[in-house]
């Protein structure tokens, strides 16, 4: 049983495929301008990753291993199309704020690495922990960056005002900085500080 | 016999197949759900360039329905401005239109960067009861910071004075020239007056404030941050209601309204 809970919790923080193994930075500097986007993102990141994780799980023992990287591809790609299909249904101001950026998750470093480190040994229901797991270390990154973005940005959270704005005559004048991708660089640098601090262990050697 | 060429053809023919019929029946099934979300999404945008929603209030299915209820879409030949009725309003959609070669051609040199505009238009009237024109909603199109802005313009029934912009679409910097959406903006518009005396387009966005309607008719406050959006969305505009853009059709409707 510790062992599923390590799989679930360890890419929380232990393992983050930010903070740690920097993976999947593309979409979190793009994502991470609103709350609800980054949150929606997330979640698509995480479905996708539990299903990658566990259709190539269950043909571990049947993929030629001379085509696994084009096999794994096709299956998240599938997954991928599938998700923005429904977003676009069911949520479709989001995705029309999303845009590239869910036909991008096939790019998304985590979820082949994944199907590439995890999912080719183990056995399917142990893959689908580990994608949860992982998604979630993405999705617990994404918000962070979303609600400094946002807060400092907009002065809102999930698009509700919470700073009062100089331009309609409060008093916080709002960062552009945080809404421009620099600005996700700077927080997620400070996230990786800020963990590395924490658990030492995870510094790189020289 | 795994490991052989013949089973990892097989196997890659197999997995292809399945995922091809996954995605395609993930598409087939949502379709029509996704372009009844395209459409009301155009229909509300024109709503709000027409200021008859404002951007704060959600608005159902059947609420957008009931307020697009007075406004009428006419097709128009952009080059000479007449309503033409050979192809269905509803099902129009203008930007496949500017793609098609048969149904488009090269726009002439301009600010807005379009560089191809379709041959017909779709605009939205609503008129009174007795056939008076109360607003028209003209699209208009061009090229940002990042990207193509899309739009909508609302003109009074003067033809001269602006109702409301809306843009639906863009990839401007959110917090720079993403606050083309931003409400307070937006609500800068109404009452500025879009042509001078020789009807010559002449609205803009200028750098820094431009006072209030009394003061500045024809200009509006720029975006700060945003030089570049602001300049595009003058230059569209102006391209727009100019002669190689929708000149023609409000001259014919000017006409139309004078002999009334």
């Amino acid at each position: 049983m510790s062992k599923t809970r390590d799989a679930l919790i360890d890419p929380l923080f232990n393992n983050n495929p930010i903070a740690l193994q920097v993976l999947g930075i593309c979409s979190a500097l793009a994502v991470t301008t609103k709350m609800d986007t980054a949150l929606v993102m997330g979640a698509a990141v995480v479905f996708v990753l539990m299903f990658s994780n566990l259709f190539v799980s269950a043909l571990r023992n049947q993929i030629p291993t001379t085509i696994r990287i084009i096999v794994q591809l096709t299956i998240i790609a599938s997954l991928v199309i599938v998700v923005d299909q429904v977003l676009k249904a069911y949520v479709f101001e989001i995705s029309k704020q999303l845009t590239v950026f869910v036909g991008l998750i096939i790019t998304n470093c985590i979820i082949m690495g994944r199907a590439e480190a995890y999912a080719m040994q183990n056995p399917p229901g142990m893959s689908m922990v580990d994608g949860l797991g992982n998604g979630l270390g993405y999705a617990v990154i994404l918000a962070g960056t979303a609600v400094v973005r946002e807060l400092f940005g907009s002065g809102s959270l999930f698009g509700v005002p919470l700073l009062a704005l100089a331009s309609e005559g409060g008093w916080y004048t709002p960062n552009g900085m945080m809404l421009l991708s620099p600005g996700a660089f700077f927080i997620i640098g400070f996230f990786i500080w800020g963990l590395r601090t924490w658990k030492p262990e995870q510094v790189e050697q020289d | 016999m795994q490991g052989s060429v013949g089973y990892n053809l097989g196997f890659a023919a197999v997995v292809c197949l399945v995922c091809a019929v996954v995605v395609s029946s993930a598409a087939v099934s949502l379709a029509e759900r996704q372009n009844r979300n395209a459409a009301l999404d155009k229909q509300k945008n024109v709503l709000l360039a027409a200021g008859l929603a404002t951007d704060d209030e959600s608005l159902s299915e059947a609420d957008i329905a009931s307020r697009f209820e007075p406004i009428s879409p006419v097709l128009v030949e952009l080059a000479g401005g007449e309503a033409v009725s050979d192809s269905d309003p509803a099902t129009f959609d203008q930007r496949a239109a500017a793609r098609d070669p048969g149904r488009s051609r090269v726009a002439p040199e301009n600010a807005a960067r379009v560089i191809r505009m379709p041959n017909q238009a779709l605009v939205y009237e609503v008129r009174a009861a007795e056939g008076q024109l109360d607003m028209v909603v003209l699209p208009v199109e061009g090229l940002g910071l990042w990207g193509t802005l899309y739009g909508f313009v609302a003109l009074e029934g003067d033809l001269q004075t602006i109702r409301g912009l809306a843009f639906y679409e863009h990839k401007e910097t959110p917090g720079l020239g993403g606050e083309v959406d931003n409400p307070r903006w937006k609500a800068l518009w109404p009452g500025r007056r879009a042509f001078d005396d020789e009807l010559t387009p002449v609205i803009r966005v200028v750098k820094g404030l431009a006072g209030d309607v009394a003061d500045n008719p024809h200009g509006v406050d720029g975006l700060s941050g945003a030089t570049i959006t602001s300049r595009g969305v003058t230059n569209l505009l102006q391209f727009w209601l100019g002669p190689d853009g929708f000149g023609p059709y409000l001259t014919r409707l000017r006409t139309a309204t004078r002999t009334d």
